[in-house]
């Protein structure tokens, strides 16, 4: 390859991390807040499909895609409040929960979103970031969505918030130990409900960036499985907002090595490099699983890592 | 006088037996009914939401019973559905009883039928059907058990998550036999959908005499019967049914657990790898992206309703056998998406692991014996 070809591809690897990565940031932040409170939702791969559908058919009957994001919000929150709901019942075991939220939300959402896989509804702008440079494929990569910048945001609040605020503490403590939060009065079940919910809500956001900006259409084929890594992600950050979005963007330009490889040509091994984010996840696990920084990191009451 | 003591204390012993026989039939039947409630309830649930979106619920019902179960077309068609069900659910159970939650049935049963297809391309023509289909069900079955053994390996090795492990295993397995189908594989003389070479009409596996349904369900049923057998009747089982009860006392007790987990893995692995290699020589006649139709997913429903019991997998299996073989005609006479299978599967999971939390709230399955005895 020459230069300008490495290039290309390198071009092509960042627009495709900053395009890429905002449904992986969104879904993996709303696990993070989720399990620092003590409860896994791997379910999140049927909220971020329900997202999705949800805001694509709001954008569409509306004409307002931000009226989309926060329908696919809600959508998502509807999920996340269910499956709290339920965990809190006694002998409901949380991952079982979540595989069947995730056969449920992709149901629901394939069921209602057969409609939608035809028409177009209006989708979300972009902000050029990269107009300074004169380079039209830089400024290409660098046209980003309003929703990566919020997740931003809400990654540094979430890092912020964890340390220093009353609200953190509690959420932490829940997560620790259980018996301690009690002790202090706080009640751990509505606190695992409310994170569940909010982890849904910013799941079902990322859901509605799949659908309405990257690859900003509907079909049953739209995520394929990015929830479940995103959920996967959470580990690997160990339980860091901030880490989250770092991975998110790992994730990003791993995802864009297929079609970044494509632009310039290079067609074999397609469907390999389809399976690059996959095998990466599972890398990153078996990498990540067995350190003991994780395991010490670990809310203390999470089922996942045990 | 001591002649009659003993005859009356026989048959004190022959009336309690008889009673402790109803006791445990009482207690039991909790893990009966509950389940059917949750059924029950899932059913009443799916009506109500077929009413909300202008469908009629008695119609759906009747056509799920006339497509599944109405006709000896019908039910063949069923068994024939039941046949994968009950190979993918045999492969959550298994790992169930050992304490794992395992789903990469799906990408079991892919990875396990392209590689029967595809060791069987040299072979066409060259070495006679009946060898070749053995010898494609034993690279399924291995295939298939690597792929889950892998996700056992890992969780036992490294702490890997085997539940998320098995499910990205799946994606990774159906990119796999996607880049073999759609590049080196690839049948040429097949322009519509990229598939393997076909193994022709005198490779296909068989029916069973008399039906339409091909051996993949007695194979199913023999299987699921011996590994009934497998976890209650030997050390394998004892020892698996510990560690799925409390994996610390059986290390301490110095069982295998790291075996154990592999071996439970690869068991389940092998039983999804041997549906593809049925849903290939029976059914497809060659691999491509329609081995991937649920099955895998469905088996985890199947497992779950029953209470992961490989015997009643096998009725489970042929319940949604029925249910997922009336999905045709539900959407062509209804005019219902292709999903409204997964929605009501959906739900039904949801509902049923809800009603976990009935178990022992009702007074009626309580243990009869113990409480006249104290």
């Amino acid at each position: 390859m020459s230069d300008s070809l490495v290039v290309t591809v390198l071009v092509a690897l960042l627009g495709g991390a900053l395009r890429v990565s905002t449904p992986f940031m969104f879904v993996a932040l709303g696990e993070c807040l989720t399990e620092k409170s003590g409860r896994v939702n791997l379910g999140l791969e049927g909220t971020l499909v329900f997202g999705a559908m949800s805001a694509y058919a709001t954008s569409y009957h509306t004409g307002s895609p931000w009226l989309g994001v926060l329908a696919a919000g809600l959508a998502g929150a509807a999920l996340g409040a269910l499956h709290g709901f339920v965990c809190k019942l006694p002998r409901v075991n949380d991952i079982a929960i979540g595989i069947a939220m995730m056969l449920f939300g992709t149901g629901v959402a394939f069921f209602f979103g057969k409609a939608y896989i035809q028409p177009t509804a209006p989708r979300l702008g972009a902000i050029a970031l990269g107009d300074w440079t004169g380079d039209p494929k830089v400024a290409t990569a660098l046209q980003v969505n309003p929703l990566l910048l919020i997740g931003l945001a809400t990654a540094l609040i979430m890092w912020w918030a964890f340390a220093n605020t009353r609200w953190g503490l509690v959420l932490r403590m829940s997560g620790d130990s259980a018996p301690a939060a009690r002790a202090m009065g706080v009640s751990v079940d509505l606190v695992r409900f409310l994170a569940t919910l909010s982890g849904g809500f910013l799941a079902g956001v990322g859901g509605a960036f799949l659908s309405l900006y990257y690859p900003g259409s509907w079909n049953q084929g739209l995520s394929s499985g990015q929830g479940l890594m995103a959920v996967a992600l959470v580990i690997f950050a160990r339980w860091n907002p901030l880490r989250c979005v770092a991975a998110a963007m790992l994730f990003g330009a791993a995802g864009a090595i297929g079609p970044a490889l494509q632009s310039v040509g290079v067609t074999q091994g397609y469907y390999f490099f389809n399976a690059a984010p996959y095998i990466l996840t599972l890398l990153i696990m078996v990498a990540s699983a067995g350190s003991r920084q994780a395991s010490r990191e670990a809310p203390g009451e999470l089922s996942i890592t045990k | 006088m001591s002649e009659s003591l003993a005859s009356t204390e026989q048959a004190m012993d022959k009336e309690s037996a008889v009673r402790d026989f109803f006791a445990r039939l009482r207690r039991d039947s909790e893990y009966i009914a509950i389940p059917v409630l949750a059924l029950a309830i899932s059913a009443a649930v799916f009506s109500l939401f077929l009413l909300a979106v202008g469908k009629s619920p008695i119609e759906f019902f009747q056509l799920v019973e006339r497509g599944g179960f109405g006709t000896a077309f019908s039910i063949q068609n069923t068994l024939q559905r039941a046949a994968p069900l009950i190979l993918t659910a045999l492969a959550v159970a298994i790992p169930a009883r050992i304490g794992l939650v395992m789903i990469g049935g799906e990408g079991a049963l892919v990875i396990g039928g392209f590689t029967s297809a595809a060791i069987a391309i040299p072979m066409l023509e060259r070495v006679p059907p009946a060898p070749t289909l053995i010898i494609m069900a034993l690279a399924g079955a291995l295939a298939g058990g690597l792929w889950v053994g892998l996700a056992g390996l890992l969780r036992h090795a490294r702490g890997v998550n085997e539940t998320i492990s098995s499910l990205l295993l799946t994606y990774i397995g159906v990119a796999v036999m996607n880049f073999f189908v759609e590049g080196a594989l690839r049948d040429l003389t097949n322009p519509n959908k990229p598939s393997t070479k076909p193994l022709g009409d005198a490779y296909m596996l068989g029916k069973i005499p008399g039906t339409d349904v091909h051996w993949g369900l007695a194979v199913g049923i023999v299987i699921a019967l011996s590994l009934h057998v497998l976890m209650t009747r030997t050390t394998f089982g004892f020892a698996a049914r510990v560690t799925g009860g409390n994996p610390r006392a059986a290390q301490a007790q110095g069982l295998p657990v790291g075996k154990l987990i592999v071996a439970s893995a690869a068991i389940a692995g092998a039983c999804a790898g041997l549906a593809g290699f049925f849903e290939v020589a029976a059914i497809q006649g060659r691999a491509n992206a329609s081995l991937a139709a649920g099955y895998g997913f469905t088996g985890i429903l199947v497992s779950f309703l029953a209470r992961h019991n490989p015997v009643a997998i096998i009725f489970v299996a042929i319940l949604f056998g029925g249910i997922v073989a009336s999905g045709g005609l539900v959407q062509r006479r209804m005019d219902l998406p292709d999903a409204t299978v997964l929605v009501l599967q959906g739900l039904t999971f949801v509902i049923l692991l809800v009603s976990e939390t009935l178990y022992g709230r009702f007074e009626f399955f309580r243990d009869a014996r113990g409480s006249e005895r104290t």
